[in-house]
This record gives C-alpha cells, structure tokens and sequence, in this order.
C-alpha cells in the first residue's frame, strides 16, 4: 500500500512539473525551427536568434530592462538596508515600531496593480511640477524602488536578528566611533544579507510587469513589455527565441543566486 | 538643562542623540515610501470619490458615483456586469489557489523525500519558474494553445471547440495559465515547512489507527501551516489582481477586475473608476485574508 501512495505522489509531481516546463520547452523547441508558421519542423536554425542582434527595438529594450534592474536595485538596497538598521538598532516605541512594521509590509501585500495605478496618478500630479516625471525610465526606476526597498529592509532585518547585537556592544565597550562601527563591524557582518537583498531586488525587478506597464513612456519599452504587445501583434520565432533567453539567463541568475546564497 | 546619559548597546549616549540618529537611519526609506506609496494611496481613496472630466481629466468634486457605478447603477437603469467580473475574479483566485494547494503537497513531500544531494536540483526546478516573468510563462502557454498544435487538435477532434480555432480565449486556458504562473509561488514557501516536518508525529498517528484525512488534518497540516500561510497569500493577492493571464488567454469573454482597472488607466482613461475599483479590490482581498485568518494563525511574511 505504501509503494501505491508512492506512485500516486510521484505521478502527481511529475504531471505538475510537466505543467510547468511543457510550454516553455515547447517555445524553445521552436526558437530553432526554421519554419515560421504552424505544427511542422523544418530544419534546425540559430536564425531567429541572431536576427534579435539586429532588431534595435529589442537591443533598446534590452538596454532599458537592464538600466532599469541596475539603478533601481543599487539605490533600493542602500536606502533598504539603512532602514532596516534603523528599525531594528534603536530603542522606537510601540506605537512607532508598528508603524514602521506596517510601512515596511505594505508594499509587499498591496495588490501590484493597485500600486501601479496610485503612481500613474501621483506622476502626472507631480508632472505639473517637473518634467523630471514624465512617463518614462525615471518614473519606472521609482516604481520600482518602491516595492524593492521593502523586500531588501526584510532581507535585512531578518540579518540584522540573527547576527544579534553582541560584537556590536564589545565594539562600543572598546570605544569604537558610529563610523568605525559601520564601516568595520555592520558591514561586514550584514555583507550576505545585503546581497541577498540587492538579488532579490534585481530579479523582482526584471520578473515586473504591471509596474513597468503603467508607470513607462513611448521610450522606454523593456523586454517584458515588448513581449507582450508583440504576443498581440502574433506569434513569431522571434519571440521565441527571445522568451528563451530571457528563460536562460534567468536560470543562469537562479543557478547563481542559489550557489551564493547556500555558501553564505 | 542637560539631558541625562543613557546606556545603549554598550554605548553612553544621550536619548536625543539615539533617536536623532536612528531618524537619519530611517529617514530614506520612510519619505520614500511616504511619498511614494503611502501619499498616492491616500490620493487613491480621494480618487475613487472624484468625478472625470469629458477628456479623461480628473474633477475633484465628491460623490459615490463610482461605487453607485461598480454595483451596477446606471442611467440606463441597473446591470450586474461589473459585479459578475469581480465575483468571477473572487472564484477564480480561490480555485487557482486550491488546485494550487492539492498539487503542491504532493510535489513539495515528492522533493522533500529526495536523497539529500539530488534535492537542490528539484528545488530548483520549482525556483526558475518562480522567477521567470511572467508575460513570458503566459505566452508560452498562449503559443501551445494556438490551432495548428496538438490541444486544440485533440479538443476539436473531442468536439469542444470548432475545428482550426485555438484554446483561447476560454475559462478553460484561464485557468491553466493561472495555475501553472501561481503554482510556485504556493510551492516554494509550503517547501520550507514540509521540509522541516517532524514525521514522527505522521508515523504515532499512523500507529494509532488514524484515517488518512485524519493524519493530514492532525499531524500534516498544523506542522506545515506556516509555510501555507505565506504561500496562501503570495498566490491569493495576485491571483485577484492580474490582469495578463485573463488578457492573453481569456480576452473579452473572460474579464477579471484586474482587466477591467487596466482598461480605466488605458483605453478608458477613466481614472477616479479605476480608482474606485481598485478599493473594491483591496477590499475584497482583505477581507478573503480575514476569513482565512480566523482560522489560521498569525502571519508572519519573509
């Protein structure tokens, strides 16, 4: 009987699995078919992929996906990680503790297209202020920080409680200044935690599409985005080949991550 | 007057020194997520209260109009539309977060009973596809449901769907593209209780004669609640509120609110609705958690 709950339990996983590797296998098999419509194979092809190096809509978006993801994970992880410290490193009362608890939760429970939709308004308010937010990277960069500096305080904080504050008293027992203890003893010490968090954001920021979907500008498409409004155009190798990379070097990035992430 | 020393952390300091210095930690994060999230969602609220102007411009004059509006209320007299799309979108997350529920048990005890070295690699083949954005993982499905393709094939030889049309758009690649993007997000945090799973209490209730459901239900699912929790709401909160599964697979016939919040801030461009429907949302979503927080326990995220 135990040997049948096996087999049940198995099959189960696998039909899971299947369900969800089947279409993305099925998209990478035909990124390297030569023909272009329907149910056949033709012959095997790299075509599809080199014809992206010369399609400069998808290099742009590529570009913007990639400037997006850098400058939005390396300011949310500063300004996350200096929050998290200053949540969990001074005396705060009550009342402010879970206040700061629901700030810093908020963003991870709040509905993306909620938020998505409050920043559409917010940027055209402030536009009639600046042109600095006019619909484009730099309002999809502050779309994005938003939800990241949360993700990477919580990365943070749960560093910041399992390090304990014992090397930090011996540190100020031996008279270390603020700066000293920093610099020479937090960093170091929440070192994983923060890249954690930097990954963590990174890789929020490239799986994103509702935000970058409301908050961008005619010039500022990036890969998701461009997937899907090609989708609506039709399906073309094309598009396989560039769902298959973008799949590859997410795995590439998963891969990476976990190794780091387990040494630590 | 001089303020009295305190001892922090092995520090002398001064009260008013601490918190001025503990502000300058938090000061970053809290005007940006002030100024970002929570000012626009108080706007949001206003918002949805607001009127639209001829050309999509917002009117800031108050009213329950949207809301009127969202239940059905018109000049034309009253329509369950709008009420039909956010009961849908209620039935459809709830079934995408069950069927999600049933295969992820079976699947994180399948990967969990894997011997220790091989183990890493099933997780992650639950992690790539966690992190693989999810227009793509949509598309795929879209691209496997086209007419020429072995499904549709089988479903028109089947007499489902006339013959040379593809599977979507339908309630029925809805919801596959639903289950197959939210199932990771269900099963990687229900992995971290299920592995740390005590099976000696599974083994004494089995020793005791217990039924099946009556070992899952008292010695599986307490032990493993956490993990179900978080996953729970990761899968629930977004399920509610997507808007590309329903508009790639589902099109038209298929809305969910999510869809219908797009086309306010898109075509429409009829943002105080959109804004109305949104808190209808946040709503629901909240008080779906509170049902299932009654019975659950607290719920700590990350």
């Amino acid at each position: 009987m135990k040997k049948n709950r096996h087999i049940v339990i198995q099959s189960i996983s696998f039909f899971t699995i299947a369900m969800l590797y089947l279409p993305l296998f099925g998209v990478a098999v035909f990124s390297v078919n030569s023909a272009k419509y329907g149910w056949v194979w033709k012959e095997f092809t790299l075509k599809w992929y080199t014809s992206l190096f010369s399609n400069e809509y998808i290099l742009a978006a590529a570009w913007n996906t990639l400037v997006l993801a850098v400058v939005s994970t390396l300011i949310s992880t500063l300004i996350g990680t200096l929050f998290a410290i200053g949540i969990s490193r001074f005396p705060w009362g009550r009342k402010t503790d879970s206040f700061l608890d629901i700030l810093l939760n908020f963003p991870v429970v709040i509905p993306d297209i909620v938020m998505a939709g409050s920043l559409v308004v917010v940027f055209a308010l402030l536009r009639s202020v600046s042109d600095l937010f006019e619909a484009g990277l730099v309002t999809m960069i502050i779309g994005h920080i938003t939800f990241q500096i949360a993700f990477v305080a919580l990365v943070v904080r749960s560093r910041l409680v399992s390090i304990g504050t014992d090397i930090e008293e011996a540190a100020r027992d031996l008279f270390a200044s603020n700066w000293y203890l920093m610099r020479r003893i937090m960093l170091p010490l929440l070192l994983p935690g923060i890249v954690a968090g930097a990954m963590l954001a990174f890789t929020l920021s490239l799986d994103d599409f509702v935000i970058s979907f409301f908050t961008s500008g005619p010039d500022s498409q990036t890969l998701p985005l461009y997937i899907y409004s090609a989708v609506r155009r039709g399906v073309t190798p094309q598009i396989h080949a560039l769902s298959t990379l973008v799949v590859f070097i997410t795995v590439i990035l998963v891969v990476a991550a976990e190794r780091i992430s387990r040494k630590n | 007057m001089k303020e009295s020393s305190i001892l922090w952390r092995g520090e002398m300091t001064t009260r008013r020194a601490l918190t001025g210095r503990g502000m300058s930690f938090l000061s970053g994060g809290m005007l940006w997520l002030l100024g970002f999230l929570i000012l626009p969602s108080l706007i949001f609220i206003a918002l949805s209260f607001a009127e639209r102007g001829v050309y999509g411009e917002v009117i800031w004059t108050f009213s329950l109009e949207n809301y009127r509006r969202l239940a059905g209320f018109s000049s034309f007299g009253w329509t369950p539309d709008y009420l039909l799309i956010l009961g849908r979108s209620v039935i459809v997350a709830f079934v995408t977060t069950s069927v999600a529920i049933l295969l992820s048990y079976p699947l994180t005890f399948f990967i969990a009973s894997r011997p220790e070295r091989s183990r890493f690699m099933w997780l992650v083949i639950i992690i790539i596809p966690f992190w693989t954005n999810i227009v793509i993982r949509t598309y795929a499905w879209f691209f496997l449901f086209s007419p020429e393709f072995p499904f549709a094939r089988i479903a028109a030889f089947l007499g489902l769907i006339p013959a040379g049309t593809s599977l979507y758009p339908s309630a029925f690649a809805v919801y596959v593209g639903m289950i197959s993007d939210y199932l990771p997000f269900l099963a990687l945090p229900l992995y971290s209780s299920v592995e740390r799973l005590d099976w000696s209490l599974v083994e004494a209730a089995q020793d005791l004669y217990a039924s099946r459901i009556r070992v899952f239900m008292q010695a599986i699912l307490p032990q493993t609640a956490p993990g179900l929790t978080v996953g729970i709401i990761l899968t629930f909160v977004p399920t509610m509120a997507t808007f590309v599964v329903p508009d790639l697979l589902g099109g038209a016939k298929y809305m969910l609110v999510g869809n219908l919040i797009q086309q306010q801030f898109g075509a429409s461009r009829d943002w105080p609705f959109g804004a109305a429907i949104s808190m209808a949302l946040m709503l629901m979503t909240l008080f779906s958690m509170r049902i299932y927080r009654r019975k659950g326990k607290k719920v700590d995220l990350l």
